[in-house]
Order: structure tokens, then C-alpha cells, then sequence
């Protein structure tokens, strides 16, 4: 290490450069400009002086707190019951909007769970992050197993020695030539609750029993929808670094066990396995930080909605950036995106690190 | 970059010299409508003919796709690099002018005194802009659905009240005929929100800020009005009276040509469209909630970069392309409605007995601006989030008051949008 670095390597050193520069340039000074407006009030355009405010931007996002409400009595001391027989409570607004409770001004429920006479609201100063949080998390939860487990399948699919093995590599790996844009608006198609392929397709299939599902416009669902079109658009990515993994496993280790009689399972469990150690890390990473980053799809498909079910970090950090004009608020989310990658990445690291 | 900058800068200095005594100055003009081939047209017509009516000035054009426009006008203006003569959505006016872009225009105001209202963009007590057009927004029907209905046509005087339009399109979802009572647009999640929407809740009593120091949105945004709206507005989504936030965009185009829908709120940039393939379609006026019937007022206006170095000449442009035949032509040809009365007798729709000419008195007297401040920006954002959530089932007052807490957040973090 210390000998090619120190020793004189111009040519190394030249070779670099373009790449040293371009990530100054465009990753790291962009990054610590990020850090230093996130502790401002930068606007996007404004003609008043930036002001140093120091946590400030942090405390709005991540400013939490638990209130319970007491249900409703009437003249008697008795519970007042709505319709359904549940007891009824008074609004939020009754504490966010009380002078007696200032502390509480401006903030949203998030969630609440009620047990008996009592509903426990949790409220927050910016209940949107705290959503696009979670979804983020979601995705990513969802999206880096299942991904890369789809891509190993694949993977070993069209490693085989067949005739026109190529024509299937290419057809998986299609989807991640086409821009995501352009994916995503056909998706939309194949999504609509009016006459779209995917309801069509069930209906058909189903002999006309399914009932048709809206499933962009329904925050049960829009979430699932949007995970499985990102999963199948950046599979094939994943599958051709499988294959290239796979193809560095020496042929002759899977003679010896053909020789040895190991089964197909036993042949993948302790030859080709093994053998995907470090390709497996690096897909897993590389998911995952891509998965952190979701962005594109969110803006074509649903913007965020219905209901906030689709919201993610990257989506509301340029949402406020350049919608809101408050550079100062989405570069505080992107430094919280960055502290969390950081974290998951280091912690994959470790946990796949050679013992 | 500079280098090139610098090179050219060079050549035409040096060309300049050539021909100093007959030398042209030369402005640049952007424009939002690249890509739309007929206002294209139209916009390179005023720029040839004035070009050619004198020869102190020259005026190149550059358009830009409108859905990128105002992001290179702000990176430009970080840059340094505006133009002379900018065009900019009426809203946004109030923002820029704050922002230092713009500079009034060296124009009395007098000068536009037969202009609609809508049509001045007025900040600060000073004209920074002014547009060839207005837009408005109708209530797309046929004659033959409203026949069969049995409906009141309505009138300028005497709009639809809340009850009859709600009436209407009971009516219409009762005979079974169409997918949806009305077409609200409602996939186009963009300044079509506020512009379209935003005059219902005026309608209501309600509004986005306090118009009178807009220094606040409680009891505007969250009052009672407001509240009333809310209700109302996700009724047409339970009831299944309007398609949700999920339509298909091209619906909203086309539906109400197809005979999806009964009635469509659009905008009147379509109705020459629908004119060619609807015999019988009729322009209502927006129905009266309480507070009188309301549509958006405020489109598209010319202006003046702070930048220029020759604003005379950029307003000698303006005043040109201001003239009632170029207002004309434009209207003629995308169905806006154009900003002078006497421009109005010159068009096909808009002459008096016009099949349009209902709206040029629509848009003198009840167009209402979106509110002129610079945080409108902000505002118009939250807006749309707040109904796309009311119409996909939010709670309504909690919706409002989260509304209302993020104008405020914003007011406060930009100390009022006040110079300071």
C-alpha cells in the first residue's frame, strides 16, 4: 500500500485525476456545501442575507412528541359514543392550536393507538419526513433481498451453456437501458384504475372476478406497485454482476463435485456460494444505496401521494430544495440520508467482513 | 464556456465596429413555448415584423420547454446570464420582482389602461409585467346533455349557486351515460391545482393567505369557509361524482370529446379543440358557492430582466407586440382570451355574440389573482398537496390546519418576504 502510493507513479497519479476531480467537484464539495446550508436558512433565490441558525432545520424535522387526548363526556360524566360505538374524542387542533400549549403549536398527528378512554397521538413538526422515512425504509427493506435474490435466480438461469443463452441475458437486462422516466410514464399505463393492462390481465385471467384495483390512487397499494416496478426495472443490472461472479467460479471445482456425486443443492450450497462472497456484498450494497435513493419514480407516478404513501427522502428533499425554494430544509434531509446510508453500509461491511 | 463567451463577445465588438453607423443593438428574448408549433409561429411573427419596423433594435428569440422554464430562468439569474425580455407565469411575478430579476417596466401604466386586470402584473405598487391574454377557465358542457338533464343554462348574472351545480351533477351521474358527472383534471398535480381550484374556495369565503398584508393563513386557510370548502370538495370524490388524483392524464384532454364525462372545468387554451369536434359544446360560468362566482385570473406576461442594459428598447418591443392585432392573432389561434376590449371585437370567439365572449366579461369582473406575494411560490405548493390529500380522503380540518402551519413556517422563515 504504502510503496505505490508514496513512490513516484505519475502515470498512476494521472490516471486518477480525471476521476479525483470529478467526485471533488461533484460529490464531496457538494457535499460539505450540503452540510453547511442545512445549519442556515438558504433560500433558492431570495434577496435577503443567509443567516446562520444552527440545528434549527434538524429540530423542525425531527421534533416529536407523544399527547393523549380524553375522550369526550357529556353533561353526565358518560363517554360520548360516534356512530360506531367507539368513543369520541375531541380534535388535535384542541392542543395544537391552544395558547395554553404553545409547545405543541404547528405540530401534526402522525399516528395514534387509543386504549380506553384515552387516545395516544403521536404528533410531529414535520409528519411528511417522518412518512418518507418510513417508506424509504420500506422500500429498501423490501427492495435489496428480493432484488438480489430475483437477480441470483436469473443469473443462474442464463448461465448455462444453451443455444441463444444471449438473447435471454439481453431481455432481462432491457429494462435497465430504458430511462426510468420512460418507464415509469409506461408503468402508469399498465398501473391505471381505468382500463389498465395489469386489471385487464387479472380480470381476464381471473374470468372476470377480480375487481378492478386503482393502483397508483389507492394508499394500500401504491407503495407495493411502485416497489415491484423498481425491483423489475434494476434486476437485470444485478443478474449481470451475478454472472460475471459466476463465471470467476473455476470449472473445474464444479467437475470435482460432479466427480464427488454432490447434488444440484449441494453443488450451489458449498461450490457456487461460496465462490459469490464479495459479489454478493457488492450487490448488496449497491442495492441498498440505490434503493435509499429512489427518486424518479416517485416524481413520475405518484408525486408523493395518495395520502403521503409514497413519499421518500430524495422526493421531498428536492421537493423542498427547488419546490419550496428552502435549500436549507432538503439539504437537512440530505445529510440525515447520508448519516443513514453511511450507517447500513458500514454495518453490511462488517457484518459480510472476512472472519 | 467564458472562453466562447469571451470569443464571440470579441467577434461581434469587432463586427460591431465594421458597421458603426448603422449599428443595431441586440436583445435577447426567452420564451416559454418551445414546442408549441402555433404560438411559436405567432411569437416569430411579432419578432420579424418589429424587427423589420425599425432599426435601432433587434430581438432574438429563445424558447424553452414550458416545464423547465422557470428553472433555467432562476439558474440563469444566479448565473448572471438573463435576458432583456423574459416571460414568466403571472404568480410567479411577485417572486422575481422580490427577487431582484426583474425591473418595473419603463412604461407608464397608462399606456395599458384598456387592459384586463389579470393581464397587469402589478408588485409593490409598480407594473413589472403584462400580458397579451388572460386565461380563464369554464365549465365545458354540451348543449344536447343539458337539454336531456333538464338544466338552467347558466348566465354571467345569473350563475349556477352551490345547490343547482350540485344538482347538475347529481343528474348527470343518475342517467348512467357517463363515467363521471364532471372532469376536474385532477391528475395534472401542478399550478393547475391552484389556478383551477383555488377560486372555488374563494368562492367559499375562504383563500390561501391573508390578502391584506399576506402575513398570515390562519382563519383563511383553516376557517370555517375554508372548512365548508374542504367538506364540500372531498364530497365530489366520495360520492363519485369526479375522477381522483389518479386519473389518466389523457382523460383530461379528451373525456369530455369522448362523452366520458358530462361536464369538464378546463381551461379555455382547449376550447378551440373542442370546439372543432364538439358541435354543441357550451362555456358556463363557474357556479356561485356564496361569495360569487370566482375564476383564476393572471397568465403568461412579458417583463424586463434587472440585468438589461437596454430596457427602452426591450419596452419598445413590449409596447409592439402589446398592439390589439398581435392580441388577436394569439387568441384566434389558442382560444385565450385577449387583454383589450378592442382586440376582443377583432377575434372569432371573442366578438360580441362569439361563442367565447361570455368570458371576457367573466375575466374583467370576477377573475380573481392568486395572491400577489413572493411567497406564493410556497403557497401554490401547499395548496396542491392540501386538496390532492382532501380529495384522496384526509381528514379535511386537520389537512387545512397543516396547511396553514406551513405557509406560516415559510412566512416566518422568510421574515415576511419583506426587503430587507
Amino acid at each position: 500500500m504504502r510503496s505505490s502510493l508514496t513512490s513516484a507513479n505519475r502515470a498512476g497519479w494521472a490516471f486518477a485525476l480525471p476521476g479525483i476531480v470529478l467526485i471533488l467537484a461533484f460529490i464531496i464539495t457538494p457535499f460539505f456545501l450540503g452540510v453547511g446550508f442545512s445549519l442556515t436558512n438558504q433560500r433558492l433565490i431570495s434577496p435577503n442575507a443567509t443567516r446562520f441558525v444552527g440545528l434549527e432545520n434538524y429540530r423542525q424535522m425531527l421534533d416529536i412528541a407523544v399527547v393523549d387526548l380524553q375522550a369526550k363526556t357529556d353533561a353526565a360524566g358518560k363517554t360520548v359514543k360516534d356512530a360506531e360505538g367507539q368513543a369520541e374524542f375531541p380534535r388535535l387542533r384542541s392542543i395544537t392550536r391552544n395558547l395554553d400549549t404553545p409547545q405543541y403549536h404547528g405540530m401534526q398527528e402522525w399516528f395514534r393507538w387509543v386504549s380506553g378512554n384515552t387516545a395516544h397521538v403521536v404528533i410531529a413538526s414535520d409528519v411528511v419526513f417522518w412518512k418518507a422515512l418510513l417508506n424509504t425504509c420500506i422500500f429498501v427493506l423490501v427492495v435489496a433481498p428480493v432484488q438480489a435474490a430475483i437477480a441470483l435466480g436469473l443469473a443462474l438461469l442464463t448461465n448455462q451453456k444453451l443455444r441463444g443463452i444471449t438473447i435471454f441475458r439481453t431481455i432481462y437486462f432491457m429494462p435497465v437501458v430504458v430511462s426510468i422516466v420512460v418507464v415509469s410514464l409506461l408503468w402508469r399505463f399498465i398501473y391505471s384504475g381505468q382500463n389498465g393492462l395489469l386489471n385487464n390481465m387479472l380480470s381476464l385471467l381471473s374470468f372476470g372476478h377480480f375487481q378492478p384495483v386503482d393502483w397508483l390512487g389507492n394508499p394500500h397499494t401504491a407503495l407495493g406497485a411502485i416497489i415491484t416496478m423498481s425491483i423489475w426495472q434494476a434486476v437485470g443490472f444485478h443478474m449481470v454482476i451475478w454472472l460475471s461472479g459466476l463465471q470467476t467460479i473455476p470449472p473445474t471445482l464444479y467437475e470435482a463435485a460432479a466427480i464427488e456425486g454432490a447434488s444440484k443443492w449441494q453443488t450451489f450450497r458449498y461450490v457456487t456460494w461460496p465462490g459469490l462472497r464479495h459479489t454478493a456484498v457488492l450487490v448488496l450494497i449497491v442495492i441498498t444505496m440505490q434503493a435509499f435513493a429512489i427518486f424518479a419514480q416517485i416524481d413520475v407516478m405518484t408525486k408523493g401521494g395518495p395520502l403521503d404513501s409514497t413519499q421518500t427522502l430524495v422526493f421531498q428533499a428536492v421537493q423542498r430544495g427547488y419546490g419550496m425554494q428552502n435549500i436549507a430544509g432538503g439539504s437537512a434531509i440530505s445529510v440525515i440520508l447520508f448519516l443513514i446510508v453511511l450507517v447500513i453500509s458500514m454495518i453490511q461491511r462488517w457484518l459480510t467482513r472476512e472472519r | 464556456m467564458k472562453l466562447l463567451n469571451v470569443t464571440a463577445g470579441a467577434v461581434i465588438a469587432a463586427t460591431g465596429f465594421c458597421s458603426a453607423a448603422f449599428a443595431t443593438t441586440d436583445l435577447t428574448m426567452w420564451y416559454h413555448g418551445a414546442g408549441n408549433k402555433v404560438e411559436g409561429k405567432i411569437v416569430n411573427q411579432i419578432i420579424d415584423d418589429f424587427n423589420s419596423s425599425q432599426s435601432d433594435y433587434k430581438v432574438n428569440l429563445q424558447s424553452f420547454p414550458q416545464n423547465s422554464y422557470n428553472d433555467s430562468v432562476t439558474a440563469a439569474a444566479l448565473a448572471g446570464n438573463l435576458p432583456d425580455i423574459l416571460d414568466m407565469d403571472g404568480p410567479i411575478m411577485p417572486n422575481w420582482a422580490w427577487s431582484g430579476y426583474l425591473q418595473p417596466l419603463p412604461i407608464p401604466e397608462d399606456h395599458f389602461k384598456d387592459f384586463l386586470p389579470g393581464t397587469k402584473g402589478v408588485y409593490d405598487g409598480k407594473l413589472y409585467s403584462i400580458g397579451l391574454w388572460d386565461a380563464a377557465v369554464a365549465l365545458y358542457a354540451r348543449k344536447s346533455t343539458m337539454k336531456e338533464l333538464g338544466l338552467r343554462p347558466p348566465t354571467l348574472d345569473k350563475p349556477w349557486t352551490k345547490d343547482e351545480f350540485m344538482n347538475a351533477l347529481e343528474a348527470a351521474k343518475k342517467s348512467g351515460k357517463f363515467d363521471y358527472a364532471i372532469d376536474l383534471g385532477m391528475s395534472d398535480k401542478s399550478e393547475w391545482y391552484p389556478y383551477a381550484f383555488l377560486p372555488f374556495l374563494q368562492s367559499f369565503g375562504g383563500g390561501l393567505v391573508n390578502r391584506e398584508n399576506y402575513d398570515t393563513a390562519e382563519g383563511v386557510l383553516n376557517g370555517d369557509a375554508a372548512i365548508a370548502w374542504g367538506n364540500w370538495w372531498q364530497s365530489l370524490f366520495t360520492d363519485k361524482l369526479a375522477p381522483g388524483t389518479s386519473q389518466d392524464p389523457a382523460a383530461h384532454e379528451t373525456g369530455f370529446i369522448d362523452g366520458k364525462y358530462a361536464f369538464s372545468w378546463n381551461g379555455n387554451w382547449n376550447a378551440v379543440k373542442t370546439m372543432d369536434k364538439v358541435d354543441d359544446v357550451e362555456f358556463l360560468p363557474a357556479p356561485d358557492f356564496g361569495h360569487g362566482p370566482k375564476i383564476g385570473a393572471a397568465s403568461w406576461q412579458f417583463g424586463i430582466s434587472a440585468t438589461s442594459k437596454h430596457p427602452e428598447g426591450a419596452a419598445e418591443f413590449i409596447k409592439f407586440a402589446t398592439q390589439d392585432k398581435y392580441l388577436a392573432e394569439f387568441s384566434d389561434a389558442i382560444g385565450l382570451i385577449p387583454a383589450t376590449k378592442s382586440a376582443a371585437e377583432m377575434t372569432k370567439n371573442y366578438k360580441s355574440g362569439g361563442p367565447l365572449a361570455v368570458f371576457y366579461g367573466l375575466s374583467e369582473a370576477q377573475a380573481e389573482k392568486r395572491p400577489v406575494t413572493p411567497g406564493y411560490v410556497v403557497e401554490s405548493k401547499v395548496f396542491q398537496k392540501a386538496a390532492a390529500d382532501i380529495a384522496d380522503g384526509a381528514d379535511v380540518i386537520d389537512t387545512l390546519d397543516s396547511a396553514t402551519d406551513q405557509i406560516n413556517a415559510d412566512i416566518k422563515r422568510n421574515d415576511g418576504y419583506k426587503k430587507n
